[in-house]
Parts: C-alpha cells; sequence; structure tokens
C-alpha cells in the first residue's frame, strides 16, 4: 500500500508539471493547446537519449547524468514550441487548437517513423532513474522527493510569474487582446513566451516520466493520457489557478486510479473494455464540470490591485 | 494510436521518386485516388463548416462522429444488409445522437465562450470514442472480407469501391445543394451562416435551424465514415486521425460555406495524394497542417471565402 502511495504520488507530481506548464498557456494566455501530449513525448524522448548508454537502436545513448537529460528536455520542448509558436500563434484561439492537432499528429508520426532517432514502436529502454542506489531500497522513494523538489520550484516560479506584470499582460491579452495591443503591448512576443515556457515544463514533465517508468514507445504518449487527461485535471481544477491546478491533477489522477479499483472488479469477459470505460468516465465528469461549475473546483483568483494613492469610494468585490 | 491501419488506403504509392519520376498513369492514379480521398473530407468538412458557422465553435466531435456513422453501418452490414441500404439507417441513427448530445450538452453551453464548447467538444469525442470501443470492440474491421478485385484500365488500377464512394458523394452534394437552395430551412441555414445577427433579427427560429444543421452534418459525417470504412478499415480512432484535413478543407473553403467546403475537401484530398510523390505517405497529415497555418496566416477567410466578409 505504501508502495502504492508513493507510485501514485509521483505520478501526481509530474501531472502537476504539466497541468501548470498548460495553465500558463491557457489558464493564464487563453491559448488553445492540444498538443500537450507531443511536448510531454518530446522531452521523455530528448532525455532518454541524452542519458542512455550508448545504443544501435536509437540515436546516442549519451550516457550523461539525468540533470543533463532534463536540461535537453526542457531546451528541444522549448525550442520545439519556439519553431511552432512562430507561425501559428498568430492565430485566434480555436484555430490554434486544430492546428496544434496538427503539430501532435506530425511529431506522434516523427517518433513511430523515424527509427534512426527513436527506435520506432519498440520504443527507448534501459533509461536510468537518478538517483539510484542513493538509500537502498528507497530508490522510489527519493525519486517523489526528487519530483516534489521539482514541483515545488515550478509551482513557485508560475505563481510568481503570475503575480508579476508579465502575467497581468498575459491576462489582459486573454480578456482583450485588442485594447492590450492599443495599450502598446507586444501581443505576439508575450504570446510566444507564454507558449514556449508552458511547453518547456510539459517537455520536463516528459523527462521526469521517462526516467520514472524506464522505458519509453509512442504508445505511452497517445492523446487520451498524454492530452486529454491533462486537460481535464486543469478544467476541473480551475483554469488560471496554479492551486486548483495541482489540485485538479491530484483528484482527476485520484478518480482515474480509483476506476482502475472499479473496472478491475468487472466481469472477466470486460477486461479489455476496462480502458475505454474508463476514459469514458472522464469523458462524463469533463462534461458535468462544464454544465455545472465551469470555473473548476478553485476559481481564478486575480490579485487585487495595488491600491492607488486615492481609492475609488466603491470597492467592486469579484474584482 | 495508429497500429494496424494503413497510413492510406492507395496501395500503389511511389514515393519518394519526385515529380519528374512519375509516369502519367501514376500521375493519374494518384488523381483518382486524391478525389476519392477529398470526397471523403468533403462530406466531414461540410459538417465541420456548418457547425462552425451557425453554432459558432469548432466542434472537436465531428470526427468521432463520422466513426460511430461507420460503425452504425457496420451493425447493419452485420444484419446480412448490402452497404448501401445499411447507409439510410446508420445516418438516423448517427442523426439521433448528434440531436441529443446537442439537446443534453451543448444547448446548456450556448452562452457560454465559443471555447468552452470547444473543450466540451473534445470531451464528446473522447466519449463517442470510447464507446465505440466498449460497444464494437477496439481491434480492426472491416465491412466485408476478401480483397476486391480492380478492374484495370491499362496500367491504371481501379477499385470499384472507390467508384461508389465517387457516385455517392455526387449524389449527396445535389441532396445537399436542393435542400440549401429550394428548402425554407436550407435558406435559413445559408442565412444564418452568411450573417447570424442579421438572421434572427428577421424572425428565423434559431433553435429549430440548430437542430437541422446537426441533422445534416452528421448524416454526412455517417457517409464520410462509411466510405472511409469502405476504403480501408473501421476503427475507433478512424475519424479523430480525419479531424485536421476535414478543418482545413472546411476553412480552406470559408467557415459556414457548404460548396466551398466541398472545394476544400477536394483540393486537400488531391494535395495530400500528390505529396507522397515527395514525401514519406506517413507525413501527409503534415500537408493539410502546413495548407491549413499558410491560408491562416495569409488569408484567413478562405479561397472561397470574401475577402472582407468573415471572422477572423
Amino acid at each position: 500500500m505504501l508502495s502504492y502511495s508513493i507510485f501514485f504520488l509521483v505520478l501526481v507530481g509530474i501531472y502537476g508539471v504539466l497541468v501548470l506548464g498548460l495553465n500558463i498557456q491557457w489558464g493564464y494566455a487563453g491559448m488553445f493547446n492540444i498538443g500537450v501530449g507531443a511536448f510531454f513525448a518530446v522531452g521523455a524522448y530528448a532525455s532518454a537519449i541524452v542519458t542512455t548508454p550508448p545504443s544501435a537502436e536509437h540515436l546516442g545513448g549519451f550516457h550523461l547524468p539525468f540533470w543533463v537529460g532534463f536540461a535537453v528536455a526542457v531546451a528541444v520542448a522549448g525550442g520545439i514550441a519556439f519553431l511552432i509558436g512562430l507561425i501559428t500563434l498568430k492565430l485566434r484561439s480555436d484555430y490554434l487548437a486544430i492546428a496544434t492537432i496538427g503539430i501532435a499528429e506530425i511529431i506522434s508520426q516523427i517518433l513511430r517513423n523515424e527509427g534512426w532517432l527513436t527506435n520506432g514502436v519498440r520504443g527507448i529502454t534501459r533509461i536510468p532513474r537518478p538517483l539510484r542506489g542513493w538509500i537502498p531500497g528507497q530508490d522510489t522513494l527519493l525519486y517523489l522527493g526528487l519530483v516534489l523538489v521539482i514541483l515545488a520550484v515550478v509551482y513557485w516560479a508560475t505563481e510568481r510569474a503570475y503575480r508579476s506584470p508579465w502575467g497581468r499582460v498575459l491576462r489582459a491579452i486573454r480578456e482583450d487582446e485588442p485594447a492590450t495591443m492599443a495599450a502598446g503591448k507586444d501581443v505576439l512576443q508575450f504570446r510566444l513566451q507564454a507558449f514556449v515556457l508552458g511547453s518547456m515544463l510539459m517537455g520536463l514533465a516528459g523527462a521526469l516520466y521517462a526516467h520514472f517508468v524506464n522505458f519509453i514507445s509512442p504508445e505511452a504518449f497517445q492523446p487520451e493520457f498524454a492530452t486529454f487527461i491533462v486537460w481535464v485535471m486543469l478544467i476541473a481544477g480551475g483554469s488560471g489557478n496554479n492551486r486548483g491546478a495541482l489540485l485538479g491533477a491530484l483528484v482527476i489522477w485520484g478518480v482515474w486510479s480509483g476506476s482502475e479499483w472499479l473496472t478491475n472488479r468487472l466481469p472477466p469477459q470486460w477486461a479489455t473494455r476496462a480502458g475505454p470505460l474508463r476514459i469514458l468516465l472522464i469523458g462524463v465528469l469533463l462534461q458535468v464540470i462544464l454544465l455545472t461549475r465551469s470555473q473548476g473546483l478553485l476559481p481564478e483568483r486575480p490579485p487585487k490591485p495595488v491600491l492607488s494613492p486615492s481609492p475609488s469610494p466603491q470597492q467592486n468585490p469579484a474584482g | 494510436m495508429l497500429d494496424g491501419i494503413p497510413l492510406s488506403a492507395n496501395p500503389w504509392h511511389h514515393q519518394g521518386k519526385g515529380f519528374s519520376g512519375a509516369s502519367v498513369t501514376q500521375l493519374l492514379q494518384l488523381f483518382i485516388y486524391g478525389l476519392v480521398l477529398g470526397s471523403i473530407y468533403a462530406l466531414g468538412a461540410i459538417g465541420v463548416s456548418l457547425t462552425f458557422g451557425i453554432l459558432r465553435f469548432a466542434n472537436f466531435a465531428h470526427g468521432d462522429l463520422m466513426t460511430l456513422g461507420a460503425y452504425f453501418g457496420l451493425t447493419f452490414v452485420g444484419l446480412g444488409w448490402p452497404i448501401g441500404v445499411s447507409l439510410i439507417p446508420a445516418a438516423l441513427a448517427t442523426v439521433l445522437c448528434a440531436v441529443g448530445i446537442d439537446q443534453l450538452i451543448y444547448r446548456r453551453l450556448r452562452r457560454e465562450a465559443p471555447v468552452i464548447l470547444l473543450i466540451s467538444s473534445f470531451g464528446t469525442a473522447l466519449i463517442l470514442r470510447s464507446l465505440v470501443q466498449i460497444l464494437w470492440g477496439p481491434n480492426n474491421q472491416v465491412y466485408r472480407s476478401g480483397i476486391q478485385l480492380p478492374w484495370r484500365l491499362g496500367e491504371l488500377r481501379i477499385k470499384p469501391d472507390w467508384v461508389v464512394i465517387l457516385v455517392g458523394t455526387a449524389l449527396l452534394v445535389v441532396a445537399l445543394h436542393l435542400f440549401l437552395q429550394r428548402t425554407r430551412v436550407g435558406k435559413a441555414m445559408r442565412a444564418m451562416a452568411d450573417n447570424f445577427e442579421l438572421a434572427k433579427v428577421t424572425g428565423i427560429d434559431t433553435e429549430r435551424i440548430v437542430l437541422w444543421t446537426w441533422a445534416i452534418g452528421a448524416a454526412l459525417a455517417c457517409a464520410a465514415g462509411v466510405f472511409l470504412g469502405m476504403d480501408t478499415r473501421l476503427h475507433p480512432t478512424m475519424g479523430w486521425r480525419l479531424l485536421l484535413p476535414i478543418f482545413a478543407a472546411a476553412i480552406l473553403g470559408g467557415i459556414g460555406r457548404p460548396y466551398g467546403a466541398i472545394a476544400g475537401g477536394v483540393v486537400i484530398g488531391l494535395a495530400e495524394e500528390f505529396s507522397t510523390l515527395v514525401i514519406n505517405p506517413a507525413y501527409k497529415t503534415g500537408v493539410a497542417f502546413a495548407i491549413l497555418v499558410l491560408l491562416l496566416i495569409f488569408r484567413p477567410t478562405g479561397l472561397l471565402g470574401s475577402p472582407g466578409g468573415g471572422e477572423v
């Protein structure tokens, strides 16, 4: 039970980083990215290639320390996001969503077809687990510690960013793009920054995932798990609210894991249908949230404006 | 996501030779299959274009509606009905599902921002896909086992199913044309897609038109799904994978313009097929993506859209 809890929390932590990344793009800036899974996968593959021992089956491995892998994962995901952002961020949100489907599909095809790079559908094995053997027998617990430290740093940084003038401009773009442009802000520049930053976090989450499971293949990055569930986490928790995003990761991953407990009790002839049943459950849950509480569990609370020298008489409690 | 699904049903791809290395027959072969693929895209794109134009949101569940329609067809084929006959009850069932989803979910969200509807439709897409997996199983299925021998015209090879798809699409397009031009509902629909506010002021019953929009879109989606299933195989992700080319086609033709969507579908289908002369067919999706992005940057109202009108 204890080892299951540790396993559960590591995945919550990894999803937490993913959701915080998506929150920067959607929650802060209102950019609709349906290619979350693609950046997640790019990070996972980049770190795997950098840290695995040399192999004839894929590019590298370069057998470098894990932190180099993490850095490369963040850099590659950010670099790809930069190139994609340059060509797509002019689009309004629903068109951007359509474009990111294309990006996700192209990246998924590259992972499958470019065997020299990724070993195709057979995937990459022997991805080392960092900190292995520091405390004998407690590898997973130690890894949980690493994930939580990274999550805490990411949370602190994204929360700072949200409250900074930079975050304020992003919210302004989300609410009223023409007005922000009229105020002299370079809207495209800000959106590009938010898109790249969010994608870098998704790449980091991918690296954390790869080193946790030690084996990755294109199968692991299907849109159901790598994109859809992340979106449900953010919507359920409350887009725009970092605490909500983390709560969403915990609650939805809890529901997802709990549903496995339920489907394990189904008669055996239903075994092959367990996966789709669980996705169905999450899909219905999303609709219920949208219909009854579209703000999420913890609605967004922008920081109160700094009091001006002459505070206005009527305070607006809704902020 | 696409294990076991052929990336293209056209077994005569001559990949990597370039245009100079391709014979006239090969080009003609690609042209014919491009038309078949384009017909399927066109039928899907009409529904996307109409819902986008009339309900004002990008319906991400449209691809999975196609999947659902294809599997309804499979059920009736399983009863021993010919595929052409099965299409009718399958389309009715798909229409019922689409209208049901609208009444159950989207109707309650109409006052929200369109992007909330988009997120909701993303959820609907996953719900439909998992239902298909639960009801019909996760594996590849076919309407008819065995290999269909192609007709040979010189070096040219044509599968009889392609003719069925092309003729079927032509008939559906003519029917749609008559509906849009001759009936009051069709005219109201065009008016709403053209100018939503103006149409509302003239006293059009918008909720009724919304239902008709779903009905037309879903019936054509079902046909597209069945045709796709005839051409390749049935698989729970078959429709989702078509979402990008379909949206590209709808945007190419100008949102809310069914005739534009048809043209857009054919253009995307042909472009994807001819691209296999120079790139690996696995990356065909990239062609639709490239067309979409270039178009949105340089001419966001679509090639056939009016330069000043439309939403940007």
